[in-house]
């Protein structure tokens, strides 16, 4: 504090201010260098950004409807965009050099490419939400099951209670299993470093990408057929928290690393012990992310069809026992619903894709409020709290000691009954 | 600290190391048994999964031996079955899945790490998280609903144009035949691995764009310092960094496209023959072999689809480890803390 005011202020002064502790602002992340934004579009840009474009499209319809034998849409636009890269291509290099042209094309291939992602993943969600919606207005189809509901049966009848009740029933078990086990190894791989840890990483970052089907082929093989547990919603559960138990593993890995070794160091130096570190200083601070890595988990085994396929078995009525019984669930329903090609089925298929879609994204959207933001990086409404904490903190160790408090800062701070004090040296 | 050391003066025995010993308390002793538990639990399932494929294929194998990898049929209950059809099936959708999903994740994680304007580049790293996260069945329904029937002239089109390249040709059809039936073209390797393309591109791009995004501050402005344009500083500063990544994010999303099931399910139609013809009706995959036939097995079908699943899970592990010790020793990772 000193030092700052003899620096920022007259340099000849010396300021002593009253030793107060100041709690540096931590909205920003200090040395974090972001890379400058680089855009920015001249006139003659435009000008041969639409008249490339202008050109590629008519020389794709002259061919399209006067000359070739081509048909289809989507060749049309493939054809189009090919052509256009090369028109505007042509046009840049009028006026530019080769570099230029080149660092001009290759702009316009990436937005194009980031269009179509963007753009398929939008238009995926926004179609099954269109094909579903014969079924989706109908009230009946989310408080009825599927028991009296035939192929030919109008969409007044039937729904997907069931799958769920069942979805939520196999989330919540798999999720019990999976999350404590997950943030444990998490925590696991984060602590004690070293060789063992070292080679479970490995195992587990290979076994993020197991194919799903293979999980539920494990549980299939054990629980099934070896302890003789029915096809059922447990079965189901356990195949679902093999897929996620990776998934959250590595996760919780990453969000561990992200904690500032100042901190863990600082409550070492406190004279806490491992245990205590990690559970009120390590986890704390990563809860947001440690949370953020759960929904994201469940979120994608939420969706998981083939592990379900194999070890829930289908039902067309509500099962709510998870140890007997075949449960269904809604990827599964959506997969059994449209292999039926009557149209009536297809449409209550799409809707329960859709309602599955809403449950995905419901949680993706809780992830991203309570989530999404580095340790330590706090809201606005946080940092008041936090601060109104330490208020609270300073009134209780003002009040505790009035004594000590009035006495020469520099002696030391006597407690009337320390007996760690011998151990400690 | 080094000049202390010099001026010790020669001879003198330097004195010897204090050995530290850390005295844990009870609490930490069971914290770090249980951590240690937990891990080890997390291992032994993982390789269970493995033993107990191959434990369960053992029947089937020792019945097929060698054979098992080069018969193309299916037919565990009368005569002969391999997995020789199923695996080039498998292998080509992935091929094409992973062909398409590269193209797309090299741009897409270029777009957001260099070209997206600041305040959009949070929004599009959540959608790239949701769009892995949209479950399998809402793609497959949509591969099998929409693109299926928009990509048939696309097809026809690079059939009639490119037919003398083996891959792309489709037999039954002539050229520019206008009678020929759409259907020849649908159900195929090429649809399949389009739609298995959007499930992978954004675990790849999850993984590039973390690369791309960590390339040094200092060396893109000394790039553009020297004249680059922002192609030429991506070329020589921002791909070479994430060089790794790009392979190793490949490869991880090549791992999934090879075991991904339900939306390979949806699209194709089985043949247990091996069909080298990508534009083609009729395909087949090591996962959907096991999702259509696990019901109507007896116990040495069962048997033979656990072989299959072996084959799978052997192919897959090995494409993973190979991704996740590239995608390792790309990512330079150790940054000092303040």
């Amino acid at each position: 504090m000193t030092l700052l005011k003899t620096e920022t202020g007259a340099r000849t002064t010396t300021v002593t201010a009253p030793p107060t502790t100041t709690v540096p602002d931590r909205r920003r992340p200090r040395g974090v260098q972001s890379p400058r934004p680089l855009g920015g579009f001249r006139t003659t840009d435009v000008f041969a950004l639409s008249g490339g474009l202008a050109a590629a499209l008519t020389t794709t319809g002259l061919l399209w409807i006067q000359l070739g034998p081509f048909t289809g849409l989507l060749g049309y636009i493939v054809v189009s965009w090919l052509l256009f890269v090369a028109t505007y291509a042509l046009l840049v290099s009028f006026d530019e050099d080769r570099p230029t042209m080149w660092d001009r094309v290759s702009t316009v291939v990436v937005h194009s490419l980031a269009l179509v992602l963007f753009g398929v993943l939008i238009f995926v969600i926004a179609y099954t939400f269109a094909r579903g919606a014969r079924a989706l207005p109908h009230l009946n189809f989310f408080t009825e099951d599927m028991r009296n509901a035939g192929p030919l049966d109008p969409l007044t009848v039937g729904g997907i209670k069931h799958a769920i009740i069942g979805t939520l029933i196999e989330l919540g078990l798999s999720l019990a299993v999976s999350v404590p086990l997950g943030l444990l190894g998490g925590v696991f791989l984060h602590e004690i470093p070293g060789r063992f840890s070292r080679f479970v990483r490995t195992v587990v970052e290979a076994m993020t990408a197991l194919p799903d089907l293979l999980a539920g082929l494990f549980i299939f093989a054990t629980v099934i057929l070896i302890f003789g547990l029915d096809k059922s919603g447990l079965a189901a559960a356990l195949a679902l928290s093999v897929t996620m138990l990776p998934i959250i593993i590595r996760a919780t890995d990453v969000v561990l690393r992200l904690v500032p070794g100042s901190l863990t160091e600082a409550a070492y130096a406190l004279g806490c012990g491992q245990w205590r570190t990690v559970w009120h200083v390590v986890l704390p601070t990563a809860r947001s992310g440690l949370a953020t890595a759960v929904i994201l988990g469940a979120a994608r085994g939420i969706g998981e069809t083939s592990p379900v396929l194999i070890t829930a078995g289908a039902t067309a009525q509500v099962n709510v026992d998870p140890l007997h019984g075949p449960m269904m669930s809604l990827p599964l329903l959506a997969y059994t619903l449209v292999q039926n090609s009557q149209e009536n089925m297809v449409a209550r298929g799409f809707g329960t894709a859709a309602t599955l879609m809403v449950l995905v994204l419901l949680l993706f959207a809780v992830a991203r409020v309570i989530g999404g933001r580095g340790p330590g990086d706090l809201t606005a409404r946080q940092r008041r709290r936090r601060a109104a904490a330490s208020r609270r903190d300073l009134k209780r160790f003002g009040g505790r000691s009035p004594a000590a408090g009035d006495a020469d800062p520099a002696s030391p701070v006597t407690y009337p009954s320390s007996p760690a004090q011998g151990e400690i040296s | 600290m080094t000049g202390a050391a010099v001026a010790r003066p020669e001879g003198q025995a330097t004195p010897e190391r204090r050995r530290l010993k850390t005295n844990l308390g009870l609490a930490d002793r069971v914290f770090r048994g249980v951590a240690r538990g937990g891990g080890a639990i997390v291992l032994v399932i993982m390789t269970l999964v493995g033993a107990f494929l191959a434990y369960r294929a053992l029947l089937a194998l020792r019945e097929s031996g060698l054979s098992f990898v080069t018969t193309e049929e299916w037919n565990p209950d009368s005569g002969g079955f391999g997995i020789a059809a199923v695996i080039v099936g498998t292998v080509l959708i992935a091929i094409v899945a992973i062909v398409v999903a590269t193209v797309l994740a090299v741009g897409v994680a270029l777009y957001i790490s260099e070209f997206a304007p600041l305040w959009l580049r949070r929004w599009l790293v959540g959608m790239v998280d949701l769009m892995a996260a949209v479950p399998s069945v809402v793609y497959g329904l949509w591969g099998a609903f929409f693109l299926q029937w928009k990509v048939l002239s696309l097809s026809r089109w690079i059939s009639d144009w490119f037919g003398w390249i083996p891959i792309f040709k489709v037999s039954g059809v002539t050229r520019h035949d206008p009678l020929a039936t759409p259907t020849v073209y649908t159900s195929s390797t090429f649809i399949a691995g389009l739609v298995v393309a959007l499930m992978v591109a954004p675990i790849a791009c999850s993984v590039m764009r973390e690369a791309f995004s960590q390339a040094p501050p200092g060396e893109r402005e000394g790039a553009y310092a020297l004249g680059a344009t922002r192609f030429g500083m991506i070329g020589t500063v921002v791909l070479p960094f994430g060089k790794g990544a790009i392979i190793g994010g490949t490869m991880l999303g090549l791992g999934r496209a090879l075991g991904e099931t339900i939306a390979v399910v949806m699209i194709i139609s089985p043949v247990f023959v091996i069909q080298p013809r990508i534009l083609e009706n009729g395909t087949s995959s090591v996962s959907s072999l096991i999702a259509t036939h696990y019901g109507e097995s007896s116990p040495f079908a069962l048997s033979a689809l656990f072989a299959a699943g072996l084959a799978l899970f052997a192919m897959t592990l090995i494409v993973n480890f190979i991704a996740a010790s590239i995608v390792a020793r790309s990512r330079s990772g150790a940054v000092s803390e303040v």
